[in-house]
């Protein structure tokens, strides 16, 4: 019985521990290690970031990033190593394939590998193991509070300011940037932190949605229920990282916020420019 | 403070004398200071010096404590836990105890006091933003029922905080307490051999070792700062991971629809350790931020998770 049970364990954890070896790679491992991120005694975060999880889920959304969406990073210099940081980009795609990607890119980046943040909808955790789950790479619900304490603890978050109007949008408005929320500015303003404006291309066309269902959507809760393919096809995605952009503002009123929304998003739309400038075929 | 001479010492009050928590702050005062110990279930059995007396707190033999000893500082710990008490006679001891506890100091002009509350009062919800501030709203009591006493103590205390400021009082908001003889309902999980979790629902924790928490009340005692503050460490860990760092094995119960878990905790009667009213605490996350407490009163928790849980784990291996 002993016996049996112990070569249960050692062929599973075998089994295991190849396919283990093949997601984590030595260089998956390597980046995870500069990365300067305060973890407690068993490799958690207060928000639930766990180290075991994110290095198994990078090294997935690493082999994505090289082999399937082919990603092309610009401007990764321009991050810088240390400190608090808001990455603000263009939203598209219906799934957030543009948020996992960033992330890929920062966790990788060359010149200092960061953990990066996202911001979830707040049903998440509700559902089970995915709940879980996405607190376990880095992803937290989006309060003001939990953004409040991660830039104060020198933590990088990415946020789309277009929020699921840029997500849920149809593919004939493909590249055209939607309303920005305000809510990042303030929190630039309020915690003295520089702003990376990103231009993600390619996004757009790895799923192109013709309609979206509307009243399916209301019945079942969520933002958008689009016509598009089942999956994310495999477009080439191009990111271009802007110079950090610093602001100052006594925050007088709502409108000198709304023409610092303003500046960033006249950059992000030149980063924009610029990649689909480089891209020469589109899967 | 100033050093005070040795021949006046202080006289405290410790309610809740024979939990392990009130033992280990009795201990930690004896000597410097003369201490009465009060506790509602038994007499505790002291050292020669230290009076002790069981007496209900709302009831009117307790006021002949503050009528024959002048009693300078109440540390008050001892409370029903809600697996102890039905509802009824818990928030007649808790809260009522505690108001009639808070009108005698103001009576008998007692110049100190400590009010040990817990982290329960914030209300597990899945929209909790993580390290809250002691500022955030308290919302136990929209969690369930059961939790109500837990919230009206500490609205109770905050009341008498803000309008009478010479009672000096300070209000601890531990996250869990864990260790030898503690009997709170975390404790009793992590101590039994088979633990039940939530399928697919595994929140953060925060744990702090109970000599820790005596170390915390005697800091804040003597600095004597009044306020609120979140008493926690700086380390955290998911509940399932110190299920199984206890020395637990998990039993799996389904989590959906929500009142699967409650019915089976009722069924079974798991009252002590998975208690209906607490099952959203084993679902979703409350971490409390303890940075002003440690900034406060320079204090640090010297046991790691690792030792909270090695000692689940000994007395485990001790019982086989």
């Amino acid at each position: 019985m002993a016996i049996k049970d112990v070569l249960r364990g050692l062929a599973g954890f075998s089994l295991g521990e190849s396919l283990y070896r093949r997601i984590v790679t030595p260089e998956v491992e390597a980046a995870i290690e500069k990365i300067p991120k305060p973890v407690g005694s068993f490799g958690y975060d207060p928000w639930g970031y766990n180290e075991n999880a994110v290095k198994v889920s990078l090294g997935v959304t690493k082999w994505l990033y090289d082999h399937y969406f082919r990603v092309t990073a610009n401007g990764l210099e321009n991050i810088p190593a240390n400190g608090r940081l808001l990455i603000i980009g263009n939203h598209s795609g219906q799934l957030p394939m543009d948020g996992v990607l960033l992330g890929t890119a920062l966790a990788t980046n060359p010149h200092g590998p960061r953990a990066a943040r996202a911001m979830i909808e707040r049903f998440f955790p509700t559902v089970p193991y995915l709940g879980n789950l996405l607190n376990s790479i880095g992803a937290v619900i989006g309060d003001p509070l939990n953004c409040a304490k991660m830039l104060e603890s020198e933590e990088v978050i990415i946020v789309f300011p277009e929020g699921v109007r840029g997500s849920g949008k149809l593919y004939k408005d493909r590249y055209k940037l939607q309303r920005f929320g305000n809510g990042f500015m303030h929190l630039a303003l309020t915690h003295k932190t520089p702003i990376i404006p990103v231009g993600i291309v390619g996004c757009e066309e790895t799923m192109p949605a013709v309609a979206n269902i509307a009243p399916l959507a209301k019945m079942l809760g969520v933002p958008y229920v689009p016509i598009a393919p089942p999956f994310p096809l495999p477009a080439r995605v191009h990111l271009n990282f802007g110079k950090p952009m610093h602001f100052q503002c006594n925050m007088e009123s709502e409108d000198e916020v709304t023409a610092l929304v303003e500046q960033v998003k006249t950059e992000i739309r030149r980063l924009i420019a610029l990649g689909l400038e480089q891209r020469k075929e589109i899967y | 403070m100033a050093a005070r001479p040795a021949q006046a010492k202080k006289t405290i009050l410790v309610t809740g004398a024979a939990g392990s928590l009130a033992k280990r702050v009795i201990a930690r005062l004896h000597g410097r200071y003369q201490v009465i110990a009060v506790d509602f279930r038994q007499k505790v059995e002291t050292d020669a010096n230290i009076p002790s007396y069981k007496v209900d707190l709302h009831k009117r033999g307790f006021e002949d404590i503050f009528r024959n000893h002048k009693i300078d500082a109440v540390i008050h710990i001892g409370r029903f836990f809600a697996h102890e008490q039905d509802r009824q006679r818990r928030y007649n001891a808790n809260v009522l105890g505690t108001k009639k506890l808070l009108e005698l100091c103001r009576k008998y002009f007692v110049k100190q006091v400590m009010i040990h509350s817990t982290y329960y009062v914030y209300g597990a919800s899945p929209y909790n933003p993580a390290l809250l501030d002691e500022d955030a709203p308290l919302k136990a009591s929209e969690v369930t029922q059961d939790l109500v006493d837990s919230v009206e103590l500490e609205s109770l205390a905050q009341i008498y905080l803000w309008k009478y400021p010479e009672l000096n009082i300070t209000i601890l908001r531990p996250c869990n307490v864990l260790g030898p003889g503690v009997r709170n309902s975390m404790s009793l999980l992590l101590s039994r051999g088979i633990a039940p979790v939530l399928l697919g629902f595994s929140p953060m924790m925060q744990f702090l070792h109970v000599d820790d928490m005596a170390d915390a009340i005697i800091v804040a005692f003597e600095q004597n700062k009044p306020g609120i503050y979140n008493v926690a460490p700086e380390d955290w860990v998911a509940f399932q991971e110190a299920v199984t760092q206890s020395g637990c094995s998990k039993l799996p119960i389904p989590s959906i629809p929500p009142v699967l878990p409650k019915m089976w905790s009722n069924l079974l009667n798991w009252n002590a350790f998975f208690p209906p009213y607490l099952i959203n605490y084993f679902k979703y996350p409350v971490i409390i931020d303890g940075r002003l407490f440690r900034d406060t009163f320079g204090w640090k928790p010297r046991r790691s998770l690792n030792d909270i849980f090695s000692y689940y784990r000994k007395s485990k291996l001790l019982a086989a």
